[in-house]
């Protein structure tokens, strides 16, 4: 039993249609427990005020954001390693998804930055850096739509992913480079206790979870709708060769 | 140097066009693609020149022998009739001969910009192309397109004279008669199976 | 690849050829700047540098919708695929002519456009330095762009779209050089980094090019 066998359009769909309805479930019940819990249920930060508690929608979005490009990048590879169809069809069906994600982010951004830095934007490097990435999206998603050959646009795009992503990492070192930033570090990470207390760690987490979940659940059903749009196309095309 | 297709299938646009093709074309020897528009002459000269991969089968050539040549010819309008030449000698690294602007009746028109010569000077300056880069296996698509009937005499001269007789040998996709000792070639009788998706990338969806 | 080079040299310098129009682009922007941010000399000589690498790059973005456009449409493209060139040299070579025609040119006037934005005297050779280093990446980067849209009808704007975001870590680092070598301030890092990016994009994107020229053939 290979992993391989799921790169099978019709056995890709057949799995992965009822997980499909559990993760939208799991991906709301997640983020309205911890939305409510995050916005309700905990105290005030001290040093942030009740500001804080958008991390509860920028991290989790930010997060996606960045890891939807390299769950694309990883797809983008296999499709040209491997040419499994649905590897390319699920890169182009994840990209709509990470950029607004990426939106998300740059907007949740936007109106913490506003009580705390007292400015709507700044060229901060993180925030920056999101701006950058939200390009890279937009271009890779305009290539898809400019392509009419589905295979042609799927070596293209794949391509653009890879370069593309090589240059997103150096703009990211440049942007830091080129400013330091207002930013506070990294909300996450391993150790807790030096970023954020656990009253706050705990419902960001189930967010976070939630946002996974959410787009999950998006990916496989856009993943899904490409497949189908494909076997529409190619039973179409079959049906005009027959009468020709 | 001959040039061998053992089942081979080519697909334009993923839709398979012609399946199960095995030929043999051997030195000095012309061979004449025939079939109805859109039977896959264009689709599979493009295959055997290696611009595009075919759905199954092989063709075997010596590699870097193959000179393909369609009614688009890459000729530059603001370059003379000799630069353009000269550029295509230069880019295949091969001597450039001043005989070939009067295999192809240009020596008179060597200095003029290509872009103000007739559409049938164009032609003849396109075909000159490859008399100059000296490839032995010749994959042509329509090229008497435009020229008048004494240039497609000289053509053909040149090609069975020159080309041919020096151990060259052709494929030819064309409706009018060249005058060549040719067999042809009806790819009709190779039409893919509509109702079959072959290997092409639909295949995968249905 | 000495043979597409001087084709490329010769057709850009020839009528038509568009060889020019990069650089009277590059004067108009100039000119505009100030009439924008209005004529003190200090707010100027401050910007300069910048908008005149913001300048340069937007100019090397005119004439690269026609690196390959050109020998697709007229079937140059195929007959040049199968001569004994690869793909990844041909696309070296018209980066090299573009960079020739464009970079080049761009770098030499960017000196005299420098007196209209009133930069001080050290500022010069910094800026002259970075953009030699950078507008080599810039061709480079901007080639690939043009080989992954060739296939595609008008596609300049969907080129732009495509290269700009790959051109930020070259115009970072290559502005903040500028800027940071003005004022006397550590240039290396930045200098070290530009000439980087110059010279792995240098290595690597004439195989992505070639690639996708490759498959913008099929």
């Amino acid at each position: 039993m290979s992993i391989w066998e799921y790169a099978n359009p019709k056995k890709f769909i057949a799995t992965t249609a009822p997980v499909i309805p559990w993760a939208f479930g799991g991906a709301i019940l997640c983020i309205v427990v911890g939305l409510i819990w995050g916005f309700f249920l905990t105290p005030d930060a001290d040093r942030f005020g009740s500001t804080v508690k958008i991390i509860y929608l920028h991290v989790p979005s930010a997060m996606i954001a960045i890891n939807g490009w390299i769950m694309m990048l990883v797809a983008s590879l296999i499709w040209l390693i491997r040419r499994h169809h649905v590897s390319a069809l699920a890169a182009k069906a994840a990209a709509p998804v990470g950029m607004v994600m990426t939106l998300i982010a740059l907007w949740t951004g936007a109106v913490w930055g506003q009580p705390m830095w007292g400015t709507w934007w700044a060229w901060d490097p993180r925030l920056t850096s999101f701006l950058i990435l939200f390009l890279f999206y937009l271009g890779y998603v305009a290539l898809w739509e400019a392509i009419p050959d589905p295979d042609q646009a799927a070596d293209l795009t794949s391509v653009l992913c890879l370069v593309g992503s090589v240059f997103a990492l150096l703009s990211r070192y440049a942007v830091y480079f080129w400013n330091q930033g207002l930013h506070q570090g990294a909300t996450l990470s391993m150790d807790s206790e030096q970023h954020i207390a656990d009253v706050f760690w705990v419902p960001l987490v189930v967010c976070i979870a939630g946002f996974i979940l959410l787009f999950v659940a998006l990916v496989l059903m856009r993943t899904g709708t490409e497949i189908r749009l494909r076997r529409l196309r190619a039973l179409e095309r079959q049906a005009q060769r027959a009468a020709a | 140097m001959s040039l061998r297709v053992e089942g081979l299938s080519v697909a334009r646009g993923g839709v398979p066009v012609l399946d199960g093709l095995s030929f043999t074309v051997e030195p000095g020897q012309a061979l004449v693609l025939r079939g109805p528009n859109g039977a896959g002459k264009t689709t599979l000269l493009r295959v055997l020149a290696g611009l595009a991969p075919p759905l199954a089968g092989r063709v075997e050539m010596p590699p870097e022998s193959a000179a393909y040549a369609s009614h688009a010819d890459g000729i530059k309008a603001t370059l003379s009739v000799r630069e353009n030449l000269r550029f295509w000698a230069d880019l295949y690294a091969r001597p450039w001969a001043e005989g070939v602007l009067d295999d192809f009746d240009l020596r008179s028109l060597a200095h003029r910009p290509a872009g103000t010569l007739s559409a049938g000077q164009s032609r003849r300056l396109g075909l000159a192309r490859l008399g100059v880069i000296g490839r032995p296996i010749l994959l042509l698509d329509e090229p008497t397109v435009s020229l008048d009937a004494a240039s497609v005499a000289r053509f053909a001269g040149w090609l069975r004279e020159r080309h041919l007789a020096s151990g060259g040998l052709a494929v030819i996709a064309t409706h009018v008669p060249l005058g060549l000792d040719a067999p042809e070639f009806d790819l009709s009788r190779f039409r893919a199976d509509p109702m079959v998706a072959g290997q092409g990338s639909d295949a995968a969806f249905l | 690849m000495k043979a597409l080079l001087l084709r490329d040299l010769r057709l850009a310098v020839r009528a038509g050829g568009g060889f020019g129009l990069s650089l009277a682009f590059f004067l108009i922007v100039t000119v505009l700047v100030p009439f924008a941010v209005g004529p003190e000399a200090d707010t100027l000589s401050r910007i300069g540098p910048g908008v005149l690498w913001v300048g340069a790059l937007l100019a090397t973005l005119l004439s690269l919708d026609r690196q390959f456009a050109l020998d697709h449409e007229d079937g140059a493209l195929p007959l040049i695929a199968t001569s004994p060139l690869p793909l990844e040299a041909v696309a070296l070579a018209k980066a090299v002519a573009h960079w020739l025609t464009t970079g080049l040119p761009l770098t030499l006037a960017a000196a005299p456009l420098g007196i209209l934005l009133n930069l001080e005297g050290a500022s010069f050779p910094w800026l002259v330095l970075t953009l030699a280093l950078g507008t080599p990446a810039l061709s480079v980067i901007g080639t690939f762009g043009a080989a992954l849209t060739v296939g595609i009808k008008r596609g300049g704007l969907l080129l732009s779209l495509l290269v700009l975001p790959l051109y930020v870590p070259t115009l970072i680092f290559g502005a903040e050089a500028a800027r940071r070598g003005a004022m006397g301030l550590e240039v290396a890092t930045p200098l070290l980094m530009l000439a980087g990016i110059t010279l792995g994009a240098l290595a690597l994107l004439p195989f992505a090019a070639g690639a996708v020229l490759r498959i913008n053939l099929r």
